[in-house]
């Protein structure tokens, strides 16, 4: 490769420019794609009234204001919301991760009968469609009295098929060696969890674990059916109580409450990007 | 383990008729099927699901695709490109669908002006029932292209490099070397996301909750939303379950099919 390199670059460097050329400007057509509607989103959260109902459309606000963040506030019990989201996602994503934790350990290291077969049953979960599950746990959920409670938004969740199968291929790529040595230490079960298979997956329990949050996080459809008192909503779902409730004729305070449904998990995502496309582009299955 | 259980309790309320609130629920047999088939309104309904899936999953294939190869050629700037795209699949689906009311808005939204720029006016896109569908549509799309442009592009990082340059060495220009060599080495990935995208697209709901609540007239009343619909705005469970038993047996289907074709096509 490097032996010709003059005979090579003259061709290489006029080929490559012109595709760069065109793919510039594809990649800044590809950019305003998502750019544009985020921006105009973000903008009249902090625009006034005058200038969201004013046309031809301002781009560029004449003046920011934090009026749209208080109408927001006045219209739906946002704080509320953000309340039960935040348990809702940081007891479910606990959970969810402890649960994974254990049975793709039991999965991995442990012998049991029928191991293989209960494998495939468990991967067969991944293929149940979540939607055709709903109306029969929210009968489940009602007869054991927890419509509107905590434990009814996040018990059916709990078990994540996708989080374990995760964690399980990650388990078996340890070394088995550091295992044994712990159990000729006479370390038990747990002891081999939290000091061995913990500290050297956790790469990827970061992974399972931001994608549980996302998912507790944006769970619509179950928290709508789950709850029916508006003091029990969570974030994704207060947003449609919001545009119901007069949300529509005010794009100022439905974009307010929208750039606080989103803005927690868009940090997460910029901050833990590299886990989170890992977990969700380069696995082979998901949910 | 929390799938199966749901699955067996439902085949049963599909036979049965019930409204969440009587004691309990009476066996009709098949009633809730030949119900559901006796007019034209639920064949409709699944004809929009098909639409919405197939649309939904072919066009965000082949742009993914087209965003992946343009990401491919490592041009200044597409990281920032490529966490812009992808940032819409991890957030709140509701949240992207309060966003798009507002592009679509015919009065103060940027449908507007880009109506207005071909000299006509936007159409009432949420509220109309021959464009609420297509409205949904392309906010689905946009959700998801990200996510598919990057499992492309992990797809196409894995083709190794000299299978490209033998490729040009044998005089492949840049369509052929596409058609021939990187597409059909990028089939089990394609395969991958068409299962995974239709299996997602099937039970699309946030958007229609957020944006139409499945009208304007039943317009976009897709499978996924009759469930829900029927369920807990009509307490018909037994009709809901039955549709749910529809939508669980046309899925299981694809998967079915798609393993068997996968077995014959995807290897190379």
């Amino acid at each position: 490769m490097t032996a010709m390199p003059t005979a090579v670059s003259p061709r290489k460097s006029s080929g490559p420019r012109r595709t760069l050329w065109w793919g510039v400007l594809a990649l800044v057509a590809a950019a305003l794609i998502f750019l544009v509607p985020i921006y105009l989103f973000v903008s009249t959260a902090f625009k006034t009234d005058a200038d969201i109902n004013s046309w031809p459309l301002r781009l560029i606000p004449g003046s920011l204001t934090l009026d749209n963040f208080v109408n927001a506030w006045t219209l739906a019990p946002f704080d509320q919301f953000l309340i039960n989201s935040v348990v809702v996602a940081a007891i479910g994503t606990v959970l969810k991760v402890l649960l994974a934790i254990s049975t793709a350990y039991a999965f991995a290291f442990l012998p049991f009968p029928g191991k293989r077969w209960l494998f495939v049953f468990m991967l067969g979960a991944l293929m149940v469609p979540g939607h055709v599950t709903l109306l029969v746990n929210y009968i489940t959920i009602g007869q054991l009295g927890l419509v509107n409670t905590y434990a009814g938004l996040i018990l059916p969740g709990v078990a994540s098929a996708f989080g374990t199968f995760l964690l399980h291929q990650f388990f078996r790529s340890l070394p088995q060696e550091v295992l044994e040595a712990a159990q000729l230490d006479g370390a038990g079960h747990l002891r081999t969890v939290v000091s061995f298979i913990v500290p050297m997956a956790r790469p990827a329990i970061i992974t399972v674990g931001l994608i549980a949050l996302i998912d507790e996080w944006n769970g619509f459809v179950w928290p709508l059916i789950a709850t029916n008192s508006v003091n029990m909503r969570t974030l994704p779902v207060g947003l449609l109580y919001l545009k119901e409730n007069d949300g529509i004729n005010d794009w100022g305070a439905l974009m307010a409450g929208t750039l606080f449904v989103v803005l927690p998990m868009a940090i997460v995502f910029l901050l833990a990007q590299r886990y989170i496309v890992a977990g969700l582009a380069g696995s082979v299955v998901r949910r | 383990m929390f799938s199966y259980w749901p699955i067996i309790e439902n085949i049963y309320l599909s036979f049965t008729t019930w409204d969440f609130i009587s004691p309990q629920a009476d066996l009709v047999g098949l009633l809730n099927y030949r119900a559901l088939f006796s007019s034209w309104a639920f064949p409709e309904v699944l004809l929009r699901t098909l639409v919405w899936v197939v649309v939904v999953v072919v066009v965000s294939l082949v742009l993914g695709l087209a965003l992946a190869l343009l990401f491919a050629q490592r041009i200044r700037g597409t990281t920032a490109v490529q966490t812009l795209a992808f940032s819409p699949h991890v957030l709140s689906g509701a949240a992207i669908a309060t966003i798009w009311l507002l592009i679509f808005d015919p009065h103060h939204g940027l449908s507007r002006m880009v109506f207005e720029a071909f000299g006509t006016s936007s159409p009432a896109w949420t509220t109309d029932d021959s464009w609420a569908l297509w409205a949904l549509i392309i906010v689905s799309i946009w959700k998801g292209l990200g996510f598919v442009a990057i499992v492309y592009l992990v797809g196409i990082q894995q083709i190794p490099a000299e299978v490209l340059e033998a490729a040009r060495i044998d005089g492949a220009g840049r369509w052929t070397q596409f058609r021939r060599v990187i597409f059909p080495l990028l089939s089990p990935t394609t395969f991958f996301l068409v299962i995974t995208q239709t299996i997602s697209a099937f039970q699309a709901f946030d958007v229609i909750a957020m944006m139409t609540g499945g009208g304007p007239a039943g317009a976009t009343t897709t499978l996924s939303w009759f469930i829900y619909d029927e369920a807990f705005s009509r307490t018909n469970v037994g009709v809901s379950s039955a549709a749910s038993m529809i939508m669980f047996v046309v899925l299981m289907a694809i998967t079915v099919l798609q393993f068997r074709f996968v077995e014959r096509r995807v290897h190379y």
